[in-house]
């Protein structure tokens, strides 16, 4: 295989990610989005340690893995919190740091 | 006694330690942490004594004399690539000069402030302020690298930022601390830019002397040289007051008076004369200060000379008992930098020397005057006069003071000041001692008239004055005797404080030239202290027997003449230039145009109708609105006086138009960066 | 490509490259209808889709084990929570309501731009390298070498991780309870 194919695959995915983030309204659609970002990181990861002949990157997913989980608790949680004060979760409507 | 100079790392280290005891425990001490402050500046002094005895023996005793005791590696900070950085101290005859200057006013202005701040609301904090900075200063002075030398600068800045604005609740103290933080940052970036290039023009070492000896040898290209030079002058500008920078430090004495004794007077402004004194094979290579026939002129001695006329102008109009002090510290350490721009290295160091005695002994002095005369005033036109009866000490010690830093013969400021004219005038800067012998005659005027001003006349005040307690007094005698004597290390021919501090890049520096060190020469003290006397005795008998009539209200009467006054007491406008001109281009330079657009729509919004303004504001915000943000912004919250800021606009507070810029300049700048790496290789 | 032609020489290769591209098609479209439907059920189900196709490349690049924790800890755990999330926050569930904010298309040019720079930089880097993938281990399992590798090269990031997520754990509950 060549390394190209999974690396190119990554960055679009991350792209992908990239316009999610920037142009959805929901934020749970955002957090995806950037759950997708993640994701495309991990392959990387992975493609790269398979590349290398080490485990080292696999390891390395496996943290990013853990730290996406902490990542959706916590923003899910702050979604939860917007939704109650707010009774909305579009982020257009999110602006009270307007200057 | 060489074990002082080996453990002088002990000297910053103390009230480094002192800091983080008084932050943890302060509260809980009897004294509220006041005692751990004043004990570790002592145990620094007493060590900073034993240092420079050990290094006045080492310095008298032989060939090795100029070797400075330097103890490069005291461990490694860290490296990369091929270079290794050490912590360590340098110690010299500088270096010993600064350290005992340093803790000796350290332990003054910490004994005074017992008094001055007891009951202060934020006592403990001031202390550990007071001895973070004194460490810091103190790191700053024996560092032996320039990072470290960094290091000691920023941690000033931090320190002065807080202790100017000690009494944050007052919005003028708090702008205050801001802008001398800012200003002295803007000179910094010159710091950084300076060291950066030093670092590589001497093949990658923060070694102060590699670099100086690397610049000395002529291994580096003049014009970089000379970038590297103008970079560091940004940073003496800023840090030492000079023009046209100097703006912060009048308004720094918003502080505590101690704070502005301490760093505003004695200590933290001579950071930039000390940063040139450091780096001298950089300065003096970079503008060619030893060079012959290089026609009396560089930028280091003309910032210096500019520096003292302007400010000893603004001297004149203060009212204000600080803001003369302060106005007479920048004139000073015009002085300096004057000085060292004109080859007069241990003249400039000597000054700064004496200088720190009797400037601190001034600070102090007003500080007590308001502690128990004016009832915490600094107006001497309002709040002052006749307080030489009410307050014997103070005045002695202020009046002894004012005539040391106007250089009557023999007090300390004499001596100094003589040797940078004599000094300018050998090394063929004749214009520059000219400018000296002006500024000294002006020196002797505005000190004039504030000792007249605050001691002599009618009492203008409304409290009961009465003599400082011992706490405060105590201080200003003890540094009253060394504005005196100070000066005699050096005076009546003796150069022992030359012997003691003189500095190996100095003097290949000047051998580079072929300069000598100036020779004392009595014709010219004796022409100085009659100009001087000159000055006093005009000013007196303007003050006290109204003589020179004509000159009396001469700034109502004379358009010109008030005109002049104007554009003093304005302090040139230069606050107008960096506040409204400076900053306020660099605040809004995207959208220039709509500025001025807005600027005369605000115009109309004061002058006319808020109705019809509002409508204007309205429409020239849709329009500019479309055409610059293209964004569907309502312009409900939109209102006539916020019409002015474009900037606004773009803080639009949702996270998704920022996260849309940051990707797309990020992308662009990596393009730009693909494209650039594409072409070249 | 060169480089899909030498790996079409050999037989395992070729499989290895159907499953790739049988996978990668899968997650691109995914990915994309993720992006852009107008259903918020469907998207997690889509992200589903994708977050499985990466599943499977790890099996492909013999990181069975990722493989195995990204089925458990994305798709059983990530997703669902997502899905708790639209429902708790009384999301319009059906479709045709829009979901875009006003600058999709500056956030379309932006993510076009940054796939182009990524691509350019990965064909100059990378262009025709090969990635095989074989086991580290003899016993050709990873799932060895990686408990091995975490225990001893990488016991302070996993203390750090660990903490991370008690952290995390109790900084959710702190935000979303109810007071």
């Amino acid at each position: 295989m060549l390394l190209n194919e999974y690396l190119l695959l990554a960055a679009f995915l991350f792209c992908t990610g990239v316009y999610g983030a920037l142009a959805r309204k929901n934020s749970v659609l955002v957090l995806m989005s950037i759950e997708l970002i993640l994701n495309a990181v991990n392959i990387n990861l992975i493609a790269f340690g398979a590349f290398n002949h080490t485990v080292a990157g696999q390891v390395f997913a496996l943290f990013v893995i853990a730290v996406a989980a902490a990542e959706v608790g916590v923003g899910l949680a702050i979604v939860l919190l917007i939704y109650r004060n707010r009774h909305s979760i579009d982020l257009d409507k999110v602006d009270v740091m307007k200057g | 006694m060489t074990w002082f100079l080996t453990n002088a790392w002990l000297i910053p280290l103390i009230p480094a330690l002192s800091f983080v005891v008084i932050l943890l425990f302060g509260k809980r001490l009897p004294n509220k942490g006041s005692e751990v402050g004043v004990i570790a500046v002592s145990a620094s002094f007493v060590l900073a004594i034993g240092t420079a005895i050990a290094w006045i023996q080492r310095a008298t005793s032989g060939e090795e004399h100029l070797r400075p005791a330097a103890n490069n590696d005291l461990f490694l900070w860290f490296k990369f690539g091929p270079s290794e950085t050490h912590f360590g101290i340098h110690i010299d005859g500088l270096a010993v000069m600064l350290l005992f200057v340093v803790t000796f006013i350290a332990l003054m202005v910490h004994i005074f402030s017992l008094e001055y701040l007891r009951g202060d609301r934020r006592y403990t904090y001031y202390f550990a302020a007071l001895s973070l900075f004194t460490a810091s200063m103190l790191t700053m002075v024996s560092a032996s690298n320039s990072l470290q030398l960094l290091l000691g600068w920023e941690g000033m800045g931090v320190c002065s930022f807080m202790l100017i604005g000690h009494w944050w609740e007052d919005k003028a103290n708090s702008d205050a601390a801001l802008k001398a933080f800012l200003t002295t940052r803007t000179g910094d970036i010159g710091l950084l830019i300076g060291l950066t290039m030093t670092f590589f023009l001497a093949g990658q070492t923060f070694d102060i002397e590699k670099i100086n000896q690397a610049a000395l040898a002529g291994h580096m290209p003049h014009t970089l040289l000379l970038v590297a030079g103008i970079a560091l002058m940004g940073a003496v500008v800023g840090k030492s007051a000079q023009f046209p920078l100097h703006t912060w430090l009048p308004d720094a004495m918003a502080g505590p008076t101690p704070v502005s004794a301490l760093i505003h007077a004695a200590t933290m402004v001579v950071a930039g004369v000390y940063l040139v004194a450091r780096f001298y094979g950089v300065f003096s290579q970079a503008f060619h200060i030893f060079t012959p026939g290089n026609s009396g002129f560089n930028l280091v001695a003309i910032i210096g000379g500019v520096t003292i006329i302007i400010a000893a102008l603004l001297a004149f109009v203060q009212h204000d008992i600080k803001k003369v002090l302060a106005y007479s510290t920048v004139s000073q350490l015009g002085y300096m930098v004057m000085a060292l721009g004109v080859g007069a290295w241990t003249a400039a160091i000597f000054h700064l020397f004496t200088h720190a005695f009797f400037k601190a002994d001034l600070f102090l002095g007003a500080g007590s005057v308001s502690h128990s005369g004016s009832h915490h005033s600094f107006d001497m036109k309002k709040d002052m006069g006749g307080l030489r009866k009410q307050m014997p000490v103070t005045f002695v010690t202020f009046v002894i003071g004012s005539a040391a830093l106007a250089g009557i013969f023999p007090l300390a400021g004499f001596w100094s000041k003589d040797e940078i004219l004599v000094g300018a005038g050998h090394n063929g800067y004749v214009a520059f001692m000219v400018i000296g012998l002006i500024g000294a005659m002006m020196t002797a005027g505005y000190m004039t008239r504030c000792v007249w001003l605050t001691f002599f006349g009618e009492y203008r005040g409304h409290g009961h004055p009465h003599e400082s307690p011992r706490q405060i007094t105590g201080p200003l005698i003890i540094l009253t005797f060394m504005a005196v004597v100070a000066g005699w290390v050096n005076g009546f021919g003796l150069h022992y404080f030359q012997k003691w501090t003189a500095n190996p890049v100095v003097e290949s520096a000047m051998r580079l030239g072929r300069v000598t060190e100036a020779p004392f020469s009595w014709a010219a003290a004796a022409l100085s202290v009659t100009l001087v006397l000159i000055a006093i005795a005009f000013a007196w008998a303007y003050y006290e027997y109204h003589a020179f009539g004509f000159l009396h209200g001469l700034t109502e009467r004379n358009a010109t003449a008030k005109a002049g006054y104007t554009f003093v007491e304005q302090k040139y406008y230069l606050d107008h230039l960096w506040t409204d001109v400076v900053v306020g281009s660099i605040k809004r330079p995207i959208a220039a145009g709509a500025y001025w657009v807005n600027q005369h729509v605000i115009d109309g919004a004061v002058n006319g109708t808020a109705a019809g303004s509002r409508v204007v504001a309205e429409f020239v915000y849709r329009y500019i609105d479309q055409d610059l943000v293209d964004g569907a912004v309502n312009g409900t919250a939109f209102s006539a006086e916020e019409g002015g800021s474009i900037l606004r606009r773009m803080q639009t507070g949702r996270v998704q138009q920022y996260a849309a810029a940051f990707f797309g300049f990020g992308v662009v700048i990596i393009g730009i960066g693909l494209l650039a790496l594409t072409h070249s290789f | 490509m060169g480089g899909s032609h030498l790996a079409l020489v050999h037989g395992l290769n070729v499989a290895q490259q159907i499953a790739f591209f049988a996978l990668a098609g899968a997650m691109v479209l995914s990915a994309l209808r993720m992006v852009t439907t107008k259903n918020l059920v469907h998207a997690a189900l889509y992200l589903t889709v994708v977050l499985a196709g990466a599943a499977g490349l790890y099996i492909l690049l013999a990181a069975e084990f990722i493989a195995v924790t990204q089925v458990l800890v994305y798709i059983g755990a990530i997703v669902v929570l997502m899905l708790f999330g639209l429902f708790l926050t009384r999301a319009p569930l059906g479709t045709g309501q829009d979901l875009d904010n006003n600058q999709r298309w500056l956030a379309a040019i932006i993510a076009l731009f940054l796939f182009g720079v990524l691509g350019v930089t990965l064909q100059k880097g990378f262009k025709g390298t090969h990635v095989n993938a074989i086991p580290i281990t003899d016993g050709g399992s990873n799932t060895a070498a990686i408990g091995v590798s975490i225990f001893h090269d990488f016991v302070v990031p996993f203390e750090v991780a660990s903490i991370l997520l008690l952290a995390a754990l109790v900084g959710a509950v702190v935000i979303a309870r109810r007071d």
